[in-house]
């Protein structure tokens, strides 16, 4: 009983809770007709929420206004380079996929440069340069028809004993994480900036490296989502990381991570995308419109906000 | 007052003096910049500075330009609507429908989404929430409920709005008309009314005018609802314009008015927002981002880009002046 309650205390308790209550809905409707089903397609579509939600996580608890709004215009770019260089080769793939990691790395590496040399919130920043990659991105990726290697399509989807092999990876990747937010100098850091950027900076942690580290890191992430994505979905798109913005911000904060940075949580990431994704196959299910199924989308991450936000800002 | 005074007074001026200097720069920064995209414009295609030329050009700017005030008084109270782009085609969908088949329900429906910007205002205050989660919430919500208005593209302006749109005044072009008097307006509004002190103060210093008595979270609704109306008329003018509507009209102008507040020499906080450097910002946007690249021969794909660009351009410039000012 004790370890329930102090489980319950837990942040991130809630999110899974949630998805657990949608998925329970859902199968109560169907009779409990493709219960399995909807797991694995849940698990399999929230890897990719949970890899650009895990690199959204940590520029968030860098500090106040510290969000990368470039990541859609990212996996955009980066899914379309990444299928041309495979070029629908299976030899390709490794080298695809870095490519992909590379130039996520870069745009990452480049917002921190417009951060730090003109001095601007990151909300702008990541928003010019998104401006700009998005642009590329159209000039680049026009009319490309190039579809995944076969083999890289099958890795996507890729199932054993109906669990995603990209779920099983991804979570020994947040394992990773989780370890680096909470073990690792790195972590430490970055939390420490979050929660008092001068302390941080008295205190001898290198504020400008680990910001520069952070803001590459979620560009990379950002990247290698777009290539995972375009092997999924068999072929890039400009519009295929749209959803990514808001959804890697929903998944950290209703995953418990404070937006006035200073506090994460990992797992919490696993929680919420399998809810948001839960949700939509809910909405799906229930049969509604596109309309309706945006409006209760929008309602419900309203609702979660205002009942989990509401702490004051750490200054 | 004795010599060293006097003496480390006059230092103290003509350091003063170059402040003062680099200050007016920044104050003219967004003018510049505009007279900049002109003169572009001007040198790449003569025959486009003309009565017909401006009207045709800027005509789009007239709701980048309200949608830009909008999300202005957001920024002054240090929050961010990430929404008011869905907003922008909800109103569209609204007025191409209700406000033209029943003129008195459309009226409701408008008033009543104002409203809900106002509890939005309220919400974000009293929960301490952030504003960027939250209107990313709601961007949804407005984008659902103008899908579900008008399901397909279509719908038409009613006829009194089309007649607005189509003003054509003697010599000056409606949409400079237009743009001078929304920036004299809210300028007045904003800069010039003691309650426009207070709602900037709101986003400068939130503390001390609590401690003065002032309800923050009034200030808060004023703002919210304020960017509401804005909306409200950026949809409507939107619409005046492209005779019909659909349900991703407004879509890109989320950023492009975070964009022009910018360019305008506004800052995401302490309440340091200019509303005739809003709309400046918002028809260099609306003059560089098409018609200075159709005439460099530039294809619409960098359409987005030239945005961007601009924009860090600029913010250079402003860090390069701002250096001076120190």
């Amino acid at each position: 009983m004790a370890s329930l309650k102090t489980l319950l205390t837990k942040p991130w308790i809630w999110s899974f809770v949630g998805a657990l209550l949608v998925w329970l809905a859902t199968i109560a409707f169907t009779g409990g007709y493709g219960a399995g089903g909807m797991v694995t397609a849940a698990l399999s579509l929230a890897v990719f929420t949970v890899i650009v939600g895990v690199g959204q996580m940590f520029v968030i608890t860098l500090g106040p206004g510290n969000v990368d709004l470039s990541l859609p215009a990212n996996i955009g770019l980066a899914s379309a380079v990444a299928m041309k260089v495979m070029g629908g080769s299976d030899a390709m793939i490794v080298i695809g996929l870095l490519a992909a990691l590379a130039c996520g790395a870069a745009i990452g590496a480049i917002n921190y440069l417009l951060i730090w040399a003109l001095r601007i919130p990151p909300i702008i920043a990541t928003l010019s340069a998104s401006f700009i990659i998005q642009s590329v991105d159209i000039s680049y990726g026009r009319g490309l028809q190039i579809k995944p290697p076969p083999g890289f399509a099958d890795f996507t989807n890729w199932q054993v004993l109906g669990i995603p092999v990209l779920a099983i990876l991804t979570v020994l990747f947040t394992i990773g994480a989780a370890i680096a937010l909470q073990r690792m100098i790195y972590g430490r850091s970055v939390l420490a900036i979050g929660q008092n950027i001068r302390a941080a900076w008295l205190a001898g942690v290198h504020v400008g490296r680990i910001r520069f580290f952070t803001y590459t890191l979620s560009g990379a992430l950002g990247g290698i989502d777009g290539a995972l994505l375009a092997g999924y979905f068999r072929g890039a798109n400009v519009d295929i990381g749209n959803e990514y913005l808001l959804a890697s911000i929903a998944v950290v904060v209703i995953g418990g991570t404070s937006v006035a940075g200073g506090k994460a949580n990992v797992p919490g990431v696993w929680g919420a995308a399998l809810f948001l994704v839960l949700l939509l196959t809910m909405l799906n299910t229930f049969g509604v419109s596109a309309g309706v199924r945006l409006l209760l989308t929008g309602l419900i991450i309203v609702g979660v906000i205002t009942v989990a936000g509401g702490e004051k800002a750490v200054r | 007052m004795t010599a060293t005074p006097i003496d480390n007074g006059f230092k103290g001026s003509a350091a003063r003096n170059a402040a003062a200097r680099a200050r007016l720069l920044r104050g003219l920064l967004p003018a510049l910049s505009l007279a900049l995209v002109l003169a572009a414009i001007a040198w790449l295609n003569p025959r486009a500075i003309s009565y017909f030329g401006f009207s045709l050009m800027l005509n789009l700017a007239i709701p980048i330009a309200l949608a830009t005030i909008a999300q202005m008084f957001v920024i002054a109270g240090n929050e961010l609507d990430l929404s008011i782009g869905t907003f922008v085609g909800f109103v569209g969908c609204v007025t191409a429908t209700w406000l033209k088949d029943a003129p008195l329900i459309g009226v409701l429906i408008l008033l009543g989404s104002i409203g809900v910007y106002a509890l939005l205002g309220a919400l974000i205050h009293l929960r301490n929430l952030p504003s960027i989660v939250v209107t990313l919430g709601t961007s949804f919500v407005w984008q659902g409920l103008a899908i579900l208005v008008l399901p397909k593209p279509g719908g038409k302006a009613p006829d009194w709005l089309l007649a607005i749109m189509a003003f054509k005044p003697p010599f000056i072009p409606f949409p400079i008309i237009a743009a001078l008097l929304i920036a004299a307006t809210v300028h007045f509004g904003l800069m010039r009314t003691s309650y426009g002190v207070i709602l900037r103060g709101s986003g400068g210093n939130p503390a001390a005018l609590r401690r003065a008595g002032w309800s923050l979270l009034k200030t808060k609704i004023v703002l919210f609802s304020l960017a509401g109306v804005f909306g409200v008329l950026s949809g409507m003018a939107l619409i005046g314009i492209t005779t019909s509507a659909d349900a991703n009209i407004g879509n890109g102008y989320t950023l492009l008015a975070i964009a022009g507040v910018i360019l305008g020499g506004g800052e995401f906080v302490g309440g340091r927002v200019s509303p005739i450097g809003a709309v400046i910002g918002a028809l260099t946007l609306a003059l560089a981002a098409s018609p200075l690249l159709t005439f460099m021969h530039i294809p619409p794909d960098w359409q987005v880009a030239a945005n961007g660009a601009i924009l860090i351009i600029v913010l250079a410039a402003r860090v390069l002046i701002s250096r001076r000012e120190r």
